[in-house]
């Protein structure tokens, strides 16, 4: 059994209209060459639900250049001046999370949770429309779960069951994305056999990973 | 002093807010370059909301790690004995009080301790980021910033009126006119950068200063 999927196969299954959510903290550890193919194959009308939206050039920018995006939720929309363009002629709906909200929002959606409460948002704008509640003495707001039809991630390697290893910085929101899509594709660097992961070093179980890309590999083992 | 010195001033006098071992994080801007402005002895581990802890200098040219950037964007190293952990991780570190202080920069702060940082309604929304999250959840909130805005415009006013990235959290001000004190009574004027007076730095604050040796003990 192996996962391992060729790129444009992988990215067949995106439809138009779905919410996608997408590793990566300003461009680091996003899933490049995912993206790029989700920009060849004109997906269109796309909920991406991400950190930010990279450095105007990035794979990641290009989702927004292309309009492959018609609503975005985001904590920041990093360097990318081109949505803050779209945000502004309203060519693209923008909602504003605080980090630390949008990945225990995504983490309480792939861990069956029914929200969280956070202290995070209390006196701000973040707070409208949305239910606080006071324990012991303090106030939380209720976020509630995100969950997308999709997951892209990148990971440093993976083995033939979808068991995946990120390198420093490039983690991020990437584990946590992955328990919160009912489809996970994850773009990585290297692919090793079963086995040759030892069991402490896996970050994020295969089970939660559906299919596997090699990076810059043109050709594959397809599914089927 | 001309500006630039007392911008040094303020640098490292924000760098004497930290014991041995603190974890703090720092934001972008003024407030990155306490790093280099620790007092002789003092270690402090730095955590960067991307997922590591242990920021250590920019790497040398040549040497940048596409996978190790700093919550910038910019290239950065890991420490020995530094960790990498995903956003949860990350922010359960911020939010569960696991940071000691945390040094921002402002575009407004109160005498409430009100910060406004993050957006100018019509003008700049590029997002809260882990803002809204560091300030609520570190366990001191230091503002380090120019005194006045670029027009000559009031940062430290009574009451912010642009769109607050949390109420009520911060707990000093660093600027290059002095360094001031959230108090329940208001702002208290702790020490003022060498060569200014106490009417020259309330002259350029709108929040009205408590002078130490007035306050009722």
């Amino acid at each position: 059994m192996t996962k391992v999927i060729g790129l444009e196969k992988a990215i067949s299954k995106i439809e138009n209209g779905m919410t996608i959510m997408v590793g990566g903290f300003i461009g680091c550890g996003a899933p490049s060459q995912l993206l790029e193919e989700v920009c060849r194959q004109e997906v269109k009308e796309l909920t991406l639900i991400a950190n930010d939206t990279g450095i105007l050039g990035d794979a990641m920018s290009q989702l927004i250049v292309q309009h492959c995006v018609s609503k975005l939720i985001a904590t920041h929309i990093g360097t990318n001046k081109e949505t803050g363009r779209q945000m502004s002629t309203g060519e693209l709906e923008v909602k504003l999370v605080p980090q630390g909200t949008l990945v225990e929002q995504i983490r309480s959606a792939g861990a069956g949770l029914g929200g969280i409460l956070t202290p995070t948002g209390i006196g701000t704008i973040v707070e409208e429309g949305k239910q606080k509640l006071v324990l012991n003495g303090a106030e939380y707001l209720l976020e509630l779960p995100v969950r997308a039809n999709v997951a892209l991630l990148n990971a440093y390697k993976a083995d033939k069951v979808g068991n995946l290893v990120y390198r420093r910085a490039a983690r991020n929101f990437n584990p946590v994305m992955a328990m919160a899509a009912d489809l996970v594709i994850a773009q990585v660097d290297n692919i090793v056999e079963i086995g040759e992961i030892d069991p402490d070093d896996v970050m994020t179980p295969g089970i939660f990973v559906d299919y596997i890309v090699h990076k810059q590999s043109q050709e594959v083992t397809d599914l089927g | 002093m001309d500006k630039e010195t007392r911008m040094e001033w303020l640098v490292k006098r924000v760098a004497q807010e930290f014991k041995m071992g603190d974890v703090v994080n720092l934001g972008i801007g003024i407030p990155t370059k306490v790093a280099n402005a620790l007092p002789e002895g003092i270690k402090i581990i730095l955590q960067s909301e991307n997922g590591y802890l242990g920021v250590g200098p920019a790497p040398e040219v040549g040497k940048e790690d596409s996978d190790t950037v700093n919550a910038g964007g910019q290239y950065a190293t890991i420490l020995p004995g530094g960790c990498s952990f995903d956003s949860a991780t990350s922010f359960a570190i911020i939010r569960g009080g696991h940071v000691d202080a945390t040094v921002l920069g402002a575009l407004q702060v109160d005498e409430e301790g009100n910060l406004a940082s993050w957006m100018i309604p019509g003008k700049i929304v590029p997002g809260m980021g882990g803002a809204m999250d560091l300030v609520v959840g570190a366990r001191r909130v230091i503002i380090a910033m120019e005194h006045c805005a670029k027009n000559d415009g009031l940062k430290v006013l009574k009451k912010c009126t642009l769109p607050l990235t949390a109420a009520k959290q911060v707990n000093l001000i660093v600027t290059d006119m002095g360094v001031m004190e959230v108090t329940p009574n208001g702002l208290m004027l702790k020490e003022i950068a060498p060569g200014l007076t106490f009417e020259e730095v309330q002259a350029c604050t709108e929040a009205i200063l408590i002078e130490p040796d007035k306050v009722a003990v």
